[in-house]
């Protein structure tokens, strides 16, 4: 394993984080009141994102993108962590699975999508198959040639700005040793295909303004062309391109942690009670110094996992534990600043309870906890045949 | 035209400044330093000028400590062309005072030839405000401080002044030297593209004694201190009040 980044990834970090306290925390209050983010904002850093060459900047050179490496854009997306992440939406970060497009797929939806001209989302949840992705089911069946589809998806995240949505979906069952197994296919659908509806989903406690929707398909047609990767392909582009994206919250959950700490630190630092700065009591301070641990904690399990997908060694126990415990670290982090603040903390005035509330979701999305316990324990156990 | 751009690394202006216990200086161990606000300015100026066509290269030039290099690479990132880092300490807590640093740039001009020299009007952390002065002093070259607006005419450069109760507009021939100040223009992020350019372009580097320009300071710090903090406030019911406590204080 290495240690230390290099004066160009100090420097990728520091613009990021640059851009995210200039251009997003100016906006944050107002998405925060209203659910929304005006058209022209949204516009505006979408712009300045592709102005700096950071739009895509998760994808290749071929494609005419920064090309950066996984450890790269694990420190872009833990800066953009600090922000909101309805407004960091448009620093366009489009799905990397859409590298699988083929023929005039490529035209159709990567290039639009890494030049920030189409929107994409990506959906696989539904209301009765969560972690139990297999469960799902939505189907698609053949018919004179073409795919119809039916059934629905919900919590989708940014499909209310999406152009197009990947829409994973079972097409066709397989037995099994352990009974029926569901085959999945990855689609290209666009907003507007007949049959195909993006409506508003539900009120979420954390993040607001990044809204999840629900899908609903209704006889949908849509030809083989729409189809990404192979027919009953979808587990594949899934493992092959979905693996890395758990860093994702892992990261940005090390971001957002670093920026509640500076505020609980000058709070300590600033707060007198009993004649003296509240972070003279050790109740307090302890409190500081256990947080500021996990964080690096955090920080540093991250870029490991994000460094061994680089090195192209096993990753997925390593992301499985940073995602697990980057998520689970915010949550005590986001709380213990709260206590920190008193009950000022918990008032809107300040942003910990914003901080706090977003940080619930980090724990479910993306593979619960328990489905990270899951896979951290069974590559563990498995080889030794348990 | 080539620009030469001075950069100073200096502590970064969020972080809230500690005096060392022995009172000779700020404590500038591992705290977060970045490059002088103003530097910034005056490079973000020079990539303008660059883009109108008006300049042909930037080079970046800093004087101090190693890690200056950092600062270099964020000046490449934006936009500068090539670095020179002339290294004139070993100590991060050693400042070298602007006499010296106008005496090696005066040395850098004369290999350089640049047809200007944009700076910033003082760097955060002494708040001098000599260097470019001293500069154009050393040179002979003609000057044009705090500036706010900068238009180059082939041999003369119209700079608008930031001066107490106004604007000044002064033209200079060319060479010259432009301190900059902060309302000139809004420096630009670095682009993805270039922080991945900046490691490939050439840094050189030197020392103070290459130049033959001896650095020792010539000042003695007596002592560092926090600024008082400031008294409370007093609220007053209404303006007579008010006018009555400023009376009694003298003020009016
Ligand atoms: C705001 C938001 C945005 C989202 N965005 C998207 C999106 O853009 N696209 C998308 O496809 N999905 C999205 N999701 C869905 C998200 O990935 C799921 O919520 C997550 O996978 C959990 O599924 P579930 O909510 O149905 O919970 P369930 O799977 O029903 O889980 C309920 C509980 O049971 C536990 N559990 C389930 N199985 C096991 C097991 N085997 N062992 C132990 N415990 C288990 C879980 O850990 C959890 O505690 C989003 C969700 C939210 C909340
Ligand atoms: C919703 C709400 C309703 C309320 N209603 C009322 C009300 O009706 N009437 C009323 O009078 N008050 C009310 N309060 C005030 C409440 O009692 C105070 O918020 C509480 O006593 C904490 O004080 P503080 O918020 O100023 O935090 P602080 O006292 O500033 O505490 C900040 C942090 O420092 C820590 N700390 C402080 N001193 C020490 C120490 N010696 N050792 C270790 N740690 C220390 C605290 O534990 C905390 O973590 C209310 C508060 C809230 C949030």
């Amino acid at each position: 394993m290495q240690y230390g980044l290099t004066d160009e990834q100090e420097m990728i970090a520091a613009t990021v984080r640059a851009f995210v306290e200039k251009e997003i925390y100016p906006h944050e209050a107002l998405v925060e009141r209203t659910g929304e983010v005006p058209q022209e904002i949204a516009e505006e850093i979408k712009r300045k994102t592709i102005e700096l060459g950071f739009y895509a900047c998760n994808f290749p050179e071929s494609v005419g993108c920064a090309g950066l490496c996984h450890l790269d854009f694990a420190l872009v997306e833990r800066e953009l962590g600090r922000g909101s992440m309805a407004l960091n939406h448009f620093f366009g970060r489009p799905q990397n699975i859409l590298m699988a497009c083929e023929g005039d797929q490529v035209d159709r939806y990567l290039m639009p999508a890494v030049r920030g001209e189409r929107m994409d989302a990506l959906a696989m949840t539904e209301p009765g198959a969560g972690s139990d992705v297999r469960g799902m089911t939505c189907s698609a069946k053949r018919d004179r040639g073409d795919w119809v589809m039916n059934g629905s998806k919900h919590f989708i995240s940014g499909a209310d700005h999406a152009d197009f949505v990947i829409v994973f979906i079972a097409t066709g069952e397989d037995m099994t040793d352990k009974g029926p197994k569901k085959r999945i296919t990855a689609f290209l659908v666009d907003r507007g295909t007949p049959g195909f509806t993006i409506r508003d989903g539900y009120r979420s406690v954390s993040h607001r303004g990044y809204k999840n929707m629900i899908l609903e398909f209704d006889d949908c047609r849509l030809p083989d062309a729409q189809v990404l990767g192979a027919v009953d392909g979808g587990f594949e582009v899934m493992n092959t391109w979905l693996y890395a994206t758990r860093i994702t919250v892992a990261t940005m959950s090390v971001g957002r942690a670093r920026r509640v700490f500076d505020h609980a630190l000058g709070y300590a630092a600033e707060r007198e009670q009993f004649g003296q700065k509240i972070g003279k009591f050790q109740g307090v301070s302890f409190q500081l110094a256990d947080m500021i641990t996990e964080i690096d904690a955090a920080d540093l399990l991250t870029l490991a996992a994000a460094n061994r997908l680089d090195q192209g060694l096993p990753a997925n126990r390593e992301i499985a534990s940073a995602k697990l415990y980057a998520s689970e670290m915010l949550a005590r982090v986001t709380d213990a600043a709260i206590q920190i603040h008193g009950g000022m903390g918990l008032m809107d005035d300040f942003p910990m309870e914003r901080f706090w509330r977003d940080a619930r979701v980090e724990r479910i999305w993306d593979g619960t906890s328990e489905i990270q316990r899951h896979i951290i324990s069974r590559d563990l156990l498995r080889p030794l045949g348990a | 035209m080539k620009v030469l751009v001075p950069v100073k690394r200096v502590i970064d202006y969020n972080v809230k400044v500690r005096v060392k216990a022995d009172g000779s200086g700020v404590d500038l161990a591992n705290v977060k330093m970045s490059m002088n606000p103003f530097d910034e300015i005056a490079v973000e100026e020079a990539i303008r000028l660059k883009e109108a066509g008006k300049a042909e290269e930037i080079v970046a030039v800093s004087i101090g400590v190693k890690q200056a290099q950092e600062t270099l690479r964020t000046a490449l990132a934006m936009g500068a062309d090539r670095a020179i880092l002339v290294i004139a300490a070993d100590d991060v807590h050693q400042d070298i005072e602007p006499l010296a640093v106008a005496k090696i740039l005066a040395k850098v001009v004369e290999e350089e030839q640049p047809g200007l020299v944009l700076a910033g009007k003082q760097a955060i952390d002494n708040d001098m405000n000599a260097t470019g002065q001293m500069l154009s002093a050393l040179l002979g070259w003609s000057q044009g401080t705090f500036a706010s607006e900068l238009d180059i005419d082939g041999d003369h450069a119209k700079v608008t002044r930031e001066v107490d109760g106004g604007l000044q507009t002064i033209k200079v021939k060319m060479p010259a030297i432009v301190t900059v100040d902060l309302r000139l223009n809004e420096p630009r992020y670095a682009s993805l593209p270039n922080i991945m350019k900046a490691k490939k372009k050439p840094l050189d580097e030197k020392t103070a004694a290459d130049y033959g320009v001896d650095v020792t300071p010539r000042l003695e710090i007596v002592k560092t201190a926090e600024p008082e903090a400031r008294a409370a406030g007093e609220m007053v019911p209404d303006v007579d009040t008010l006018v009555a406590k400023l009376k009694e204080k003298g003020v009016v």
